[in-house]
């Protein structure tokens, strides 16, 4: 007996072929290559996230010039604040050392960020001073010194 | 016999798949009680796998790390785009709450409520928990937020296309959408500077140290010693998104 294949079941067969061909040619077009990598998600991003620029040089670099800055401040209690947390984003300075392209702030109302009086501020966390009462008219470190904060220029 | 309404066979048959059926669940139900374990799940030891930790004790609402995180990853300057900012609660003493964050905190904090009217008040710093199942990763459509090996959760800039469908699964309120890049955009914690073996820069700059991250497969690392010494509690446990941010002594006031 010869195998009867209706007439309409083959074309709809070749139609079907074609939009498996169609849809499995379009899914490696429109999927990128490292998809599923680790995770539903593009294995190139994680390296794509790593890309950005550093800002924050981080201590070591600093100390590599500023060691003797850094000593006058382990003497004192800003022991343990970063310079860039003061002096902003150092890796541009790192590389070439001028002034400026590092921050020198010097306001009263940049100290005032950690030393106005808060009542969130815990007294024995930081010393705290109204800053519209304490000395006005002159900046903070006309008496303090940022690094040494204790040793009075006068 | 044959009028019994259940054959014994049958009644067999389903006392053992309702047992199975039981297990299954009260297995999976376990298994969503894992953030206690602080979702330290060791499959991979070569990979750290990050958390963070934010002592409230310690933080003075400086708005350092604010600022830093803006600048480090250019986020825009606008006072409503952060990667992380500081919030100020302060509970009055007719036990309303007053929340306060100008500029995330980045120009520091007025105290608004007089001495007299306070009965406490403390700095709750916010950034991405990166969850380990985070609601914004399984909402996106795309597959372009996920969590790395890391147990970091990022965004890929390439993929993403931008329709915020993240930004309002996110409890926390971390992500935004670039109004440059027209992506989402969220906290990294700057996976940049860990691939170059540096700390994140919120965590370079805190000057009182309340902020401190660490792997915590590493059950000797300082972040572990911290989390076994102190009661810790992450935002919104009850949504079980199994954060990885832990708060030390956070308050109960705190959304």
């Amino acid at each position: 007996m010869k195998f009867y294949i209706p007439p309409q079941l083959t074309r709809l067969s070749i139609a079907f072929a074609i939009f498996i061909t169609l849809f499995l040619l379009l899914r490696k077009l429109l999927i990128p290559d490292t998809f599923g990598q680790y995770g539903h998600y593009r294995g190139d991003s994680l390296t794509d996230n790593a890309l950005p620029v550093v800002h924050y040089a981080g201590q070591q670099a600093c100390l590599e010039c500023h060691q003797d800055i850094e000593d006058q401040k382990q003497a004192d209690v800003h022991s343990r604040i970063k310079c860039e947390t003061c002096h902003g984003p150092g890796q541009k300075h790192s590389e070439s050392a001028e002034a400026t392209n590092i921050l020198k702030p010097d306001s009263r109302e940049f100290c005032g960020n950690c030393h106005e009086k808060n009542a969130a501020r815990r007294s024995e966390a930081v010393v705290q001073i109204i800053i519209n009462e304490h000395n006005t008219g002159k900046k903070c470190i006309e008496c303090h010194n940022p690094h040494q904060p204790w040793t009075m220029k006068e | 016999m044959d009028n019994e309404r259940v054959k014994p066979s049958r009644r067999k048959f389903l006392k053992s798949a309702v047992t199975i059926a039981g297990a299954a669940i009260g297995y999976q139900w376990l298994k969503s009680g894992q953030y206690l374990l602080y979702g330290a799940d060791p499959e991979d030891k070569n990979v750290p796998w990050y958390g963070i930790v934010i002592d409230i004790e310690k933080c003075i609402g400086c708005g350092s790390c604010a600022k830093s995180c803006k600048m480090e990853n250019d986020v825009p300057k606008e006072p409503f785009f952060f990667r992380n900012w500081v919030e100020q609660y302060t509970v009055k003493n007719d036990g309303s709450v007053e929340i306060t964050s100008p500029n995330g905190g980045i120009d520091g904090f007025k105290q608004t409520v007089p001495d007299e009217e306070i009965f406490k008040s403390f700095f709750v710093p916010k950034m991405c928990n990166h969850c380990y199942k985070s609601p914004c990763e399984q909402v996106c459509p795309v597959g372009a937020t996920y969590l790395s090996p890391e147990g970091v959760v990022m965004v890929d800039d390439k993929y993403c296309i931008g329709c915020r469908y993240c930004v309002q699964a996110c409890p926390y309120g971390c992500r935004f959408i670039h109004p440059e890049r027209k992506v989402a955009s969220k906290c990294t914690l700057c996976y940049h500077r860990l691939k170059k073996n540096l700390a994140p820069a919120c965590m370079e700059v805190c000057p009182t140290g309340a902020r401190m991250y660490g792997n915590l497969r590493d059950k000797n690392s300082e972040i572990v010693k911290f989390l076994k010494e102190h009661t810790t509690q992450v935002l919104r446990p009850n949504l079980n998104t199994g954060s990885k941010l832990y708060y030390n002594a956070l308050g109960m006031e705190v959304k």
